[in-house]
């Protein structure tokens, strides 16, 4: 288990390496910061003197081995938009897209998964084949459309959710939070809907087809001969062995979220991290745009990582082979 | 002509055409899709109005409700935008420019794809590892990410100026260059294995150089799959289009995709012209279903394992 654990956070590493190399030269080699940082009408003396003060005269080793010295404490420069540290616009955003990942992937799972359950055991039910068309549909209609349609219905017509915005938040020391006030919670309803519809459908057919699969399985065939009881059958012994697939998609979706969430906060204007980095791809942000690339990936490395690992305490079959079997 | 008959009956005749003919729905969606395309390609000859001719527009008639609405007017069938212009017409040059992204990424996808899966899988060795490792970094992202990093770092790359007359490329480049891992790992695992038959060591035993084994002999070979790869890749393509646009960095307003005209309608979402924002989203999600379940049916026909 130790061993694992060791080469499971070198592999992380390694591609966090990656990761912020690639940003480093996008920084480095995209557009120039001189022109970026200061005002049109500055003087060559000004420029040589930022041009020093920053270090872009040091040799290339010393600017790498700085930029991820830098990065690693979370310092990635100034914004050349906003002109305010780039760690502090992040900061500011983190929470709303945390607050929103979290309510869609609950939500994901909440439904997703008894919708699942109940498509496997009813698959003829007319439920459930109405279920299978609008699955079909979530994967073809983009979410950006979903999202234009739920504000068309429940903000244009009814007026029942607000469209935009994250109603009114409370600071908790840094951290705002709209779970608190109403405002705050109405304002979550429609954006986490559209966030986790796509989650949604992905999860429900994978627990129906997995299921389907653990209910052939000869431990099952064996358990009805024995005349277990149904409920017992179906959430004793067939969901718990549904679940361990379901646990690592699910964990890579999470990332998906991450990503998916630029898409909603762009439609429902929710003040994230997503929202920012498009509008530095927009503009050419460059150090926004990279120091997202890396906050991303790492809460994509750190989500794979805990995945993995969840993994083998969850299903005790993998540590058996993988002892016996290494590097695969 | 002689020849010709005979030919179109045994494709006709042929085991794909019939498993085409059977299914209602590849049917009905190369149908919808026909359409679209005709629409598209043909839509200077067959549009009501064209939406970019100031000339053919009148500020009378703008945000005219569709036809059949109380106030419509029959010459606008789908009604008006804010600036009069036809909200049909503009779906159809729309359209056209979403399936030149689409067509044009997933032609680049699949020829940059296809030549280093073929390179990979053919030479092994270090090429092949570096390329693999790309692929895993690529595949280990969202497309849609991956897509807005290569869009950003193009337009970081382009002056201010050129960015608005260049769209169309970085849109095709930055779509062209997410896709095409998947090509290159189902190329690289089929040339693996075509490489070590008989019949490559034959070519070579003939003294057949490496460029034309890989081209001539294990190129036809592998690119089975590839069409199907291609078909479902053309709906992944066409939205992540529309994504783009939707999100402000694809088509500018002035060469409205279907994207950046869903962009431009939900701006006026709450001034009551839905059809501006709803009819241009049909369009779209029409066009990538269609293409979604054509990819799905031709998945399976071309699947031997499920005849």
């Amino acid at each position: 288990m130790f061993a694992f654990l060791l080469r499971r956070i070198v592999q992380a590493a390694l591609v966090m390496l990656v990761v912020a190399s690639i940003a480093f030269l996008m920084f480095r080699f995209l557009g120039d910061p001189i022109s970026n940082l200061l005002p049109e009408d500055a003087t060559v003396e000004e420029r040589a003197d930022l041009r020093e003060k920053i270090g872009l005269n040091d040799p290339f080793v010393v600017q790498y081995g700085r930029f991820i010295t830098n990065a690693a404490q979370g310092d990635f420069g100034q914004s050349y938009r906003n002109n305010r540290p780039v760690s502090d616009l992040l900061a500011e955003r983190f929470p709303a897209t945390a607050e929103l990942v979290l309510v869609a992937a609950s939500l994901a799972l909440a439904l997703g998964i008894p919708l699942g359950i109940y498509t496997a055991l009813n698959p003829r039910g007319w439920i459930s084949q109405g279920l299978q068309v609008v699955s079909l549909l979530g994967i073809s209609v983009p979410t950006f459309v979903t999202g234009i349609l739920l504000i068309l219905l429940f903000s244009v017509t009814l007026g029942w959710l607000p469209s935009f915005g994250r109603g009114e938040v409370v600071d908790l020391g840094g951290w705002t939070t709209g779970f608190l006030t109403l405002s705050g919670l109405k304002a979550l309803i429609l954006p986490s809907i559209m966030l986790a519809l796509f989650q949604m459908t992905l999860i429900m057919r994978l627990v129906r087809a997995e299921m389907l699969e653990v209910l052939r399985a000869d431990y099952i065939k064996f358990a009805r001969a024995r005349g277990m009881p149904n409920r017992m059958l179906h959430f004793k012994y067939a969901l718990k062995n549904t679940l361990i697939p379901v646990m690592t998609i699910f964990g890579l979706q999470l990332g998906g979220l991450i990503a998916f969430a630029i898409i909603t906060e762009t439609v429902f204007q929710w003040p994230g991290m997503g929202f920012l980095f498009i509008q530095a791809v927009n503009f050419s942000d460059v150090p926004v745009m990279a120091a997202y690339l890396v906050l991303v990936s790492f809460l994509f490395v750190v989500i794979n990582t805990i995945v993995d690992l969840l993994y083998h305490v969850v299903d005790p079959r993998l540590r058996v082979e993988k002892s016996t079997a290494r590097g695969v | 002509m002689s020849t010709f008959m005979p030919m179109l009956y045994s494709a006709w005749d042929s085991d794909i055409a019939y498993s085409f003919r059977k299914s209602r729905v590849a049917v009905i969606s190369t149908l919808l899709l026909l359409a679209m395309f005709l629409a598209a390609i043909f839509a200077p000859h067959l549009a009501p109005q064209n939406p970019f001719d100031i000339a053919e527009l009148s500020l009378f008639d703008s945000e005219l409700p569709p036809a059949w609405a109380e106030g419509g007017n029959p010459a606008y069938l789908l009604g008006t935008d804010t600036q009069a212009r036809d909200v049909l017409s503009s779906i159809m040059y729309g359209m056209r420019i979403s399936l030149v992204v689409g067509f044009a990424s997933v032609i680049l996808a699949a020829v940059l794809g296809v030549t280093l899966g073929l390179l990979g899988g053919f030479l092994g060795g270090i090429v092949d590892a570096v390329l693999m490792r790309i692929a895993d970094v690529l595949l280990s992202f969202p497309p849609i990410l991956v897509a807005l990093l290569i869009n950003g770092v193009l337009r970081g790359a382009l002056p201010q100026s050129a960015q608005a007359d260049s769209a169309l490329i970085v849109l095709i480049l930055s779509i062209g260059l997410t896709n095409w891992v998947q090509y290159a790992r189902t190329v690289r695992g089929s040339t693996m294995v075509e490489r070590r038959k008989e019949y490559i060591e034959a070519a070579r035993t003939l003294g057949t150089g490496s460029v034309a084994i890989m081209v001539r002999h294990i190129l036809p070979n592998v690119l089975g799959p590839v069409l199907v790869i291609a078909t479902i890749n053309l709906g992944m393509a066409v939205l992540t289009e529309a994504t783009l646009s939707f999100l402000g960095v694809g088509m500018p307003p002035t060469q409205p995709s279907l994207g950046t005209l869903i962009q431009i309608g939900n701006e006026f979402l709450f001034s009551g012209i839905w059809w501006v924002v709803v009819f241009p989203a049909v369009a779209l999600a029409v066009l990538v279903l269609a293409v979604n379940l054509l990819g799905d049916w031709l998945r399976d026909a071309l699947n031997p394992k499920l005849r």
